[in-house]
């Protein structure tokens, strides 16, 4: 039930961010979502992407540090308050979101959110029970 | 049991080293008193003559001399002997101004070379071993000391000096080397550069590395040794005294570098006031050659910071040993006032797990107060796709060297491969205070 996410480590220089779109794009690798932490010194780029693998050995190639994580994608009712309800459910379960970021394409009406949990297994257990759809890897890389 | 090159001289006992250590220091005084005009001078001024010197203590009364000196006299000026019998000519690379020039009469190499040999056995080192030897030729002293070492040993030598490091790889591959010479930064570098040429450097035939020209620490022994799979052996020179040999650890202990004690003798000074320290105290190296023909230097001010021990050895060597360089007492920095070795700063780093021992130390000035940020790389080991585990670990980079040398400094991380890598010796620290 979980998505392969790829993070890539980016100092801080103008030009950075650009030479990783630039790989990849020089690869055929398709970036789906992404999101971008930033601190003072540094940033981390954090993307879902059509070929992980690829993606994974190009930057590889290029010298860049690249970790792969296992994230949850979760279908919102694109409606006020959908976000909200999956949050509830969260908190319920004292269940921690590290981050989380929205996914670009819409999957039947639905946005797609994109979780990283303290407790994955836990937190996708919750959501199911409590109704909601999440997405697997396959059916969200094709989207 | 351990093996030597010259049984005899490496383990005279005490007594005997240290008579005919003041026999050859009479000689020595002699001759340049005679020859050099520089410590004609310079004793006169002192107001003492070679035949003071009655005992080894008697050492002390001397004056130093200095770099600086060498560069006074440069090219030739502290040369003792005529040129017709200088065989070869080295020279340091000098980072202001001229280098400093040495020069070599035939016995000078052949003692050169049999130090160099002594020191290859004492580093575990046979006839039979291929010596891989990266050490740069040319006006450094790297290259061809450990060349004509290996040859006196009657090991083979592969001449390969430094650069190339891909074609490095292919031939110890290909050559099956088995004893590996460079600078301790260069064996890191080749091992990563290796894995980047999918070779894993650790299957290779090599069985001992004997690294040197650059400070390093226990902690880096330890990386060494893990990613190259071999013996990782400390060894010690400086040009201006004779190039590579002059001090070697053992491999039986590996805990102090052995110094020739029948051709230097060795004092330890207070860098500040030049006095004479107790034995143990950890101060500047100050070296006197007493067999030295082409450039015998007295007292000569090294600016290596170590200490001395007469202690016996397990090896069965009698000759003193110094400890492992902590730095120079030119390397150092002073940030806001804290004294700090960047040797210091890389054995705080390789403490910490899966931190590379590349980094880069930049002092500035803001405000009148100085900084200190230490660039350190981030590998696949260190990285989380969370920033909370990033930041706490530059936190923890930070602290650590707060606690181990009282100083503040921002820890910064960068990509990997960025911090330029060093075919020679690696640059640690860029200063841009102008002061």
């Amino acid at each position: 039930m979980k998505v392969e996410q790829i993070s890539i480590f980016i100092e801080n220089k103008s030009g950075r961010l650009a030479e990783v779109t630039r790989v990849l794009g020089d690869a055929g690798v398709n970036i789906r979502a992404l999101s971008l932490a930033d601190t003072s010194d540094f940033g981390i780029l954090r993307l879902i992407v059509n070929d992980c693998e690829a993606a994974n050995r190009v930057l590889r190639e290029q010298g860049f540090t690249v970790s792969k994580t296992e994230v949850v994608a979760v279908e919102v009712p694109d409606q006020p308050g959908g976000l909200t309800r999956i949050l509830q459910v969260l908190d319920t379960e004292a269940i921690n979101v590290e981050y989380m970021y929205a996914f670009v394409e819409q999957c039947g009406g639905n946005a797609v959110i994109i979780f990283r949990f303290d407790d994955s297994d836990r937190a996708i257990r919750a959501l199911l029970t409590k109704g909601f759809t999440i997405l697997d890897g396959q059916r969200l890389y094709t989207m | 049991m351990a093996t030597y090159f010259n049984e005899e001289f490496e383990t005279l006992p005490r007594p005997a080293l240290e008579a005919l250590q003041l026999t050859r220091l009479r000689n020595a005084l002699e001759r340049v008193y005679a020859t050099v005009p520089f410590y004609r001078a310079s004793f006169d001024m002192a107001g003492i003559r070679p035949g003071d010197v009655k005992s080894l203590e008697d050492l002390q009364r001397l004056p130093f001399t200095t770099k600086q000196d060498m560069r006074d006299s440069y090219p030739y000026g502290l040369f003792a002997a005529p040129l017709e019998e200088i065989v070869r000519i080295h020279a340091s690379s000098g980072t202001t101004g001229k280098p400093t020039v040495v020069g070599y009469t035939h016995k000078d190499i052949e003692v050169w070379s049999e130090l160099m040999a002594r020191s290859f056995v004492a580093a575990g080192a046979h006839r039979g071993d291929i010596i891989h030897n990266a050490y740069g030729y040319g006006l450094f002293t790297g290259g061809l000391g450990a060349h004509y070492g290996a040859e006196r040993l009657g090991a083979s030598v592969i001449p390969i000096s430094g650069g190339n490091t891909r074609r490095q790889i292919m031939i110890m591959q290909d050559f099956g080397s088995t004893v590996l010479t460079c600078t301790p930064s260069y064996s890191l570098f080749m091992a990563e550069e290796a894995r980047a040429e999918g070779v894993d450097i650790r299957d290779l035939k090599l069985r001992v590395g004997i690294f040197g020209a650059e400070p390093w620490s226990e902690a880096m022994r330890g990386e060494i040794e893990d990613k190259l799979n071999l013996d990782a052996i400390d060894i010690y020179g400086l040009s201006e005294i004779m190039g590579p040999g002059v001090a070697i650890e053992c491999i039986e202990a590996k805990h102090g570098l052995h110094i020739w004690e029948d051709h230097f003798i060795p004092e330890i000074i207070n860098p500040e006031t030049g006095e004479l320290l107790p034995v143990g105290e950890t101060g500047e190296l100050v070296i006197t050659t007493i067999t030295k023909q082409g450039i015998p230097l007295i007292r000569y001010r090294t600016r290596d910071v170590t200490s001395l021990t007469y202690e016996p050895c397990v090896c069965g060597r009698s000759h003193a040993r110094i400890t492992r360089m902590s730095g120079r007492s030119d390397d150092m920095i002073i940030v806001r006032g804290v004294n700090v070795f960047p040797s210091q700063i890389e054995s705080v780093l390789v403490g910490i797990e899966g931190v590379e021992p590349h980094y880069l130390l930049i002092v500035d000035r803001h405000d009148n107060l100085d900084t200190l940020e230490v660039q350190v790389e981030v590998d696949e080991r260190l990285f989380s796709d969370e920033v909370k585990v990033l930041q706490s670990l530059a936190r923890r980079i930070e602290k650590e060297i707060k606690d181990m040398l009282g100083v503040t400094c921002k820890a910064k991380l960068v990509e990997p491969r960025t911090i330029q890598r060093s075919e020679g010796k690696a640059q640690r620290v860029i200063d841009k205070r102008k002061l």
